[in-house]
């Protein structure tokens, strides 16, 4: 199974590059020359220095440094982190969300069901960036508030496909068996039918995972998500989108670039496991 | 919505006796659900709304004396109950008044009215950028799937459907607005008067100022499109219509864009209409980038400002143009397509 997975040049990129910004982002702590949160730690005497300038200790800003002579490196550093972490936290709560309610919709049938799934059509009919600033108008910003938000937005694609699988599966003759045995039904949807179900989340899982990033950096950059004390890399942008008119480039540019190779990193893994999961494209090298 | 509540109502019964009656049975009963739709949204909104805060602290110092305070509240029916400000509410909007703006005092639904030519024009020219050079792009690398330049707009367009359209829209000003100083990036530049309504599509000065934006708002819609021409043109090469169109020595130029197109456009009709839509109402990140006075810029003002009636207003409106837009797509599919809408019927 790996190995098929790095078959894949595209795949094998991806799965690098992820890999490697996730631990940058795990190891911000240790990586970044100084805490970018840490006002006490910020020199305003070197602030909107270039990339590449050597500070008057001796540092090396390879980034250059933002308004209040902040390292870019480490704020970019911390503000991957940042994007991480809210991403990967709605990306998993939005999934338990929309599998219990996948999986108790298949299994109970009837109206539960019919309630729930045109919940989740007139979800799915409006997009997710709407649903997410609407609920942000309503709840405030902030870091819980945004990931509120991107569950929102997402529960009901995870919901969707775990229903249309387990429907499948319910029809099958060990369900049938279970039932016969008397196995509570708590039983048979979590130990029967969940693991039967599930595979086709996987993709899912990942595409939604990129697609939190990019909706949470929007959200930033709208000045509607997150808090200016503890930027993501969208908020990072955003922040330095009015030096852009004075060319002072690499302060969106920077956080832009990471944000963009995080994305094409994780849709590089998306494709690839969607490709694997295809059986259309399995004969084909 | 049950079977029952989907017949036809009164009046229009003659058409069951022509046997036809499937498509036209299907459209109103997609009206009726789109009528529903907009009642729940307008309840959901109210109350969604009705969470939002106090308006009256962005409004008037709250230090201001309790009595002024009241007075404020009393005139604008916030001392009243959820019930009494929904009916209170839902009396207005059935009089075509969706409340004033608590920031500007002008009526909610004319502000509105008042930046949406600003938004179509821009939707329209971006989605016109996107047909325009999606599709046969879509044909060619749905032909040329495995060649190198096949496979290149196979990945770009994974890129431009993963990348934030604010990203975009950031590059397009730096490149084009900031150093070649080519195009303008904010504002629509000189309008004129078409059919009444100001337009920046009728000025070359108007049309420099569409240029970034449009391109910007394009990217998306451009991805899709290549994406579903592609995935329809590769199902059809192999299809027995075009082995025999082949053999029978047609030119392929007409095989690709007389039969393998139609036999594509379904799902492309379907999704420009879609898309369409969401642009239409959604064009919020783009405006804001570009200073463009659109819709979607005035709605994040209103929700940064906490401006109630303005925020609801555009969350119906919104609702309105996608249940109109899905409507028409879904006619436009019934009349290319009559199975459509038997299937649906089950």
């Amino acid at each position: 199974m790996i190995r098929v997975y790095f078959r894949s040049f595209g795949g094998t990129v991806g799965m690098i590059i992820v890999l490697a910004l996730a631990g940058c982002a795990v190891l911000a702590p240790v990586l970044a020359q100084q805490n970018p949160y840490d006002l006490a730690q910020l020199d305003i005497m070197s602030s909107l220095l270039p990339p590449g300038t050597v500070g008057d200790d001796g540092t090396v800003f390879w980034f250059g440094t933002d308004d209040q002579g902040r390292d870019l490196v480490s704020a970019v550093l911390y503000g991957l982190r940042v994007s991480l972490f809210v991403a990967v936290t709605a990306t998993s709560i939005a999934l338990v969300i929309g599998v219990i309610a996948g999986l108790t919709a298949a299994y109970l049938g009837g109206v539960f069901d019919t309630l729930l799934m045109r919940l989740v059509d007139l979800q799915l009919a409006f997009p997710s960036v709407l649903i997410a600033l609407v609920l942000v108008a309503l709840l405030g910003s902030g870091l819980e508030k945004v990931i509120i938000a991107i569950v929102a937005a997402q529960w009901a694609y995870f919901a969707r496909t775990l229903r249309s699988a387990a429907m499948v599966e319910r029809r099958k003759e060990y369900i049938q068996a279970a039932w016969t045995l008397r196995f509570p039904a708590w039983r048979i949807m979590l130990l029967h039918l969940l693991p039967n179900a599930i595979a086709p989340l996987g993709v899912i899982v990942i595409v939604e995972i990129a697609s939190a990033i990019a909706l949470e950096a929007t959200l930033s950059f709208l000045g509607v998500g997150l808090s200016v004390t503890r930027p993501s890399l969208g908020l990072l942008i955003a922040n330095g989108y009015q030096y852009m008119l004075a060319r002072q480039y690499w302060l969106s540019v920077t956080p832009g670039v990471v944000l963009l190779v995080l994305l094409v990193g994780v849709n590089l893994v998306g494709e690839r496991l969607r490709q694997m999961n295809d059986p259309r494209q399995q004969v084909r090298p | 919505m049950s079977r029952s509540g989907a017949r036809s109502p009164a009046g229009t019964s003659c058409w069951t006796r022509w046997g036809d009656d499937i498509v036209l049975n299907f459209i109103l009963r997609r009206i009726a659900q789109g009528a529903a739709l907009i009642v729940a949204m307008s309840m959901l909104a109210f109350v969604a709304i009705f969470a939002l805060g106090n308006p009256l602290t962005a409004l008037i110092n709250p230090a201001s004396p309790p009595e002024v305070l009241a007075r404020a509240s009393h005139e604008l029916g916030l001392d009243l109950p959820l019930y009494a400000q929904y009916l209170r509410f839902v009396f207005h909007l059935l009089h075509g008044d969706l409340g004033t703006s608590y920031i500007t005092g002008e009526p909610a639904l004319g502000l509105i009215l008042s930046r949406f030519p600003a938004t179509f024009e821009l939707t329209v020219s971006a989605m016109l950028v996107a047909t325009v050079i999606g599709i046969p792009l879509g044909v060619y690398t749905g032909v040329k799937a495995s060649s190198l330049l096949g496979r290149t707009i196979g990945s770009v367009t994974i890129l431009l459907i993963s990348i934030p359209s604010f990203w975009v829209g950031l590059a397009l000003v730096i490149v084009f607005g900031i150093e070649l100083r080519v195009l303008p990036t904010g504002g629509r530049g000189q309008t004129e008067a078409w059919f009444g309504i100001q337009t920046s599509l009728a000025t070359w000065d108007g049309l420099r100022h569409v240029a970034l934006p449009a391109l910007n708002l394009a990217v998306f819609p451009l991805a899709v499109i290549i994406r579903l021409t592609r995935a329809g043109v590769q199902e059809c090469m192999g299809a027995a219509f075009v082995t025999f169109a082949r053999a029978k020595g047609l030119a392929m130029r007409r095989i690709l864009f007389v039969y393998v197109l139609r036999s594509v456009a379904v799902p492309i009709v379907t999704v420009v209409g879609i898309v369409f839509g969401i642009l239409l109402a959604f064009s919020v990140v783009t405006e804001t980038i570009f200073s463009w006075p659109g819709t979607g810029r005035l709605a994040i003002e209103a929700i940064r400002g906490s401006d109630r009636p303005v925020i609801i207003a555009y969350l119906l409106f919104t609702v309105c143009i996608f249940i109109v837009v899905n409507l028409l797509v879904d006619i436009m599919c019934a009349l290319i397509d009559p199975r459509m809408s038997t299937q649906a019927q089950g």
